[in-house]
């Protein structure tokens, strides 16, 4: 781990502590017994903030900088993987990556936005926000993954499309409308994962699952905390506000009944402190998932991915 | 991707009263600046007769514009919105819906039913900009998918009216949901080989044009509607850069290849009729 939030400061300072009593222990000298006080210390001090977090600091968490991304997820829970390019129209969208895998040894298809680490990777990735060519090229892929009869994965992490002149010229409206038409029709299983941001259409347009399940520290809303603020209150640095508003935590949506089938629970401080236990609990779940469907028609398959979405209604009659 | 993402967003009832539904003898037009008799406007279809500029009309006049006359039947009518988020910023969202509805007397932005078309029997919904911005929630969405699945049982084609920032923020991720319920629905009334024409007026964005609203079989934009998936504002703050003249205009969706065809408020019914008895062979 190399970045920390505010919230994770104490922390930080307390692991930074036993880093320096481990590198001074010597045969002669011996920090032992401080250092485990130091470390039952740390671990009561992570229990107590990660049982209080605000919406906010879950809206950051699931923005972490070392957050498991998709091809982190790729590599710790698929084989064989390979990635396709370009959507065959103009150009290849590195915002989001598409390619077929193995999945416990069954081959499968794996969607998701990409961010990136430092800068250089965050503008190659456009900080996970994909243009008209990537939802195009996602949409290439699962319907050849439909064609091969292979099950499809997506994972879900971008602040949402992105806005910008040549995305509106190349019709970012009519890509994510597509997708989400298209994606309702699918003959395969399909499974969506919200790994960390679920903003708005851009989300949407690679989540029209079988099944949806959250990690437990990702947010899922129709528009970012800051966006929010910035109509409600003309002040974008009001989030923290708006996220409380927007109830957009993975409890928050799961209480809802109807949009997700599961909260995957990431290890305690986070699934950017432990990738690999992270991704070992999401497989055991994406299993079971994928075990149920698997049970289902290719009819079967698309009438009970419409009527999930269809029954998400709170109305009054 | 909301409808408050607009930079000319519904910023107030009084400025909205005054683009839709021109009060008093003179309005000054919009787009042109002209002060104009307000009677000769409303005559005009709400379009100026100086510079053809097309202001928001409400969905019951866009009805009687479009269906023949006392044909429309609605569907629906009694659908509320529920505040179960309770969602609230300067305002209590269930005192906005109580508001919204006491003041266009009409249960949520958008308005659902059938008649016909020059005796063609059509399915429709219409959106009020109106009405918080002719957002998207629970309500627009439920509705929009009924009277699609209406018109796969009664085989009729469907056309719907986007007036619409977006989806609804005080909604939250069950107003995201509508995207994906309606355009499903989409899905269905293709493979049952129904027409669904989309037409897009001022103002067109967010959810709903990324969802129901790009997918017709014919896409049909009125003259220099405001037509897009982000806000101008939000486009300006990310790239820094000031947008170019007619960008997100009808024309500029034309020129681009995501609109079939503009047409002016005078001409729609006719040419709506003349596309869907084509389409029904009729
Ligand atoms: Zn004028």
């Amino acid at each position: 781990m190399s970045n920390y939030l505010e919230f994770e400061k104490p922390l930080a300072e307390l692991e930074a502590k036993i880093g320096e009593l481990r590198d001074f222990s010597t045969d002669n000298v011996d920090f032992s017994s401080d250092i485990k006080k130091l470390e039952k210390k740390s671990e009561k001090l992570r229990k107590e903030i990660f049982s209080n977090l605000s919406r906010w600091q879950r809206t950051q968490l699931a923005r972490h900088a070392d957050r498991p991304y998709v091809l982190d997820y790729i590599d710790l829970i698929f084989t064989d993987w390979f990635e396709v390019h370009g959507d065959r129209n103009y150009r290849d969208d590195p915002a989001l990556v598409c390619g077929f895998a193995r999945f416990e040894g069954q081959p499968c298809c794996v969607i998701g936005h990409q961010k990136g680490r430092n800068t250089k990777e965050k503008v190659y990735r456009n900080f996970g926000m994909p243009n008209p060519e990537g939802y195009r090229k996602a949409l290439r892929v699962m319907q050849m993954a439909e064609q091969f009869g292979l099950p499809i994965f997506t994972f879900v992490d971008t602040p949402g499309a992105f806005p910008g002149i040549g995305a509106e010229e190349r019709g970012q409206a009519e890509a994510i409308a597509r997708n989400l038409r298209e994606m309702a029709t699918l003959k395969v299983p399909v499974i969506v994962t919200i790994a960390g941001e679920g903003g708005s259409g851009g989300a949407l347009a690679i989540a029209v699952g079988n099944r949806v399940l959250m990690m437990e520290y990702s947010v899922y809303a129709v528009i970012s905390p800051e966006g929010c603020a910035a109509i409600l209150w003309n002040d974008g640095a009001k989030g923290p506000q708006a996220a409380e508003a927007l109830k957009l935590t993975s409890r928050d949506v799961d209480s809802l009944g109807c949009v997700i089938d599961d909260v995957v629970p990431e290890p305690l401080g986070g699934a950017h402190g432990d990738h690999k236990t992270a991704a070992n609990t999401l497989k055991e779940y994406l299993k079971r998932h994928l075990d149920e469907l698997s049970q289902l028609s290719a009819e079967e398959l698309v009438e009970q991915r419409y009527q999930r979405f269809r029954n998400m209604t709170q109305v009054e009659e | 991707m909301a409808w408050f993402q607009r930079k000319k967003a519904p910023v107030s009832a009084v400025e909205n009263k005054k683009t839709q539904m021109p009060e008093g003898v003179w309005t000054k037009c919009k787009n042109c600046q002209e002060i104009i008799y307000a009677k000769e406007i409303a005559r005009n279809l709400n379009v100026c007769p100086k510079c053809d500029y097309h202001f928001r009309i409400s969905a019951r006049e866009r009805i009687k514009l479009i269906l023949d006359e006392d044909s429309f039947v609605e569907m629906d009518a009694k659908i509320r919105s529920v505040d179960f988020l309770e969602f609230k910023d300067s305002k209590k969202y269930k005192d906005r819906i109580r508001d919204a509805v006491k003041k266009a007397g009409d249960g949520d932005a958008v308005i659902c039913g059938s008649g016909t078309i020059e005796s063609l029997p059509v399915i429709v919904g219409v959106f009020d900009f109106s009405f918080m911005g002719g957002s998207m929630g629970s309500v627009v969405g439920e509705k929009l998918t009924r009277a699609i699945e209406k018109g796969i049982e009664v085989k009729a084609p469907v056309l719907i009216f986007s007036s619409s920032g977006g989806a609804r923020m005080q909604e939250s991720i069950l107003s995201l949901m509508q995207m994906a319920k309606t355009s499903a629905a989409l899905a269905k009334l293709k493979a049952a080989g129904i027409p669904f024409i989309s037409v897009l007026t001022d103002p067109t964005t967010g959810g709903v044009t990324a969802s129901f609203a790009m997918l017709g079989d014919i896409n049909m934009a009125e003259p220099r509607a405001l037509i897009g998936f982000a806000g101008p504002r939000v486009i300006e703050q990310t790239i820094r850069q000031t947008l170019p003249d007619g960008f997100q205009r009808s024309e500029f969706l034309l020129e681009h290849g995501m609109v079939d065809m503009i047409v002016p408020r005078n001409e729609m019914k006719q040419r709506l009729s003349q596309i869907l008895h084509i389409f029904t062979k009729s």
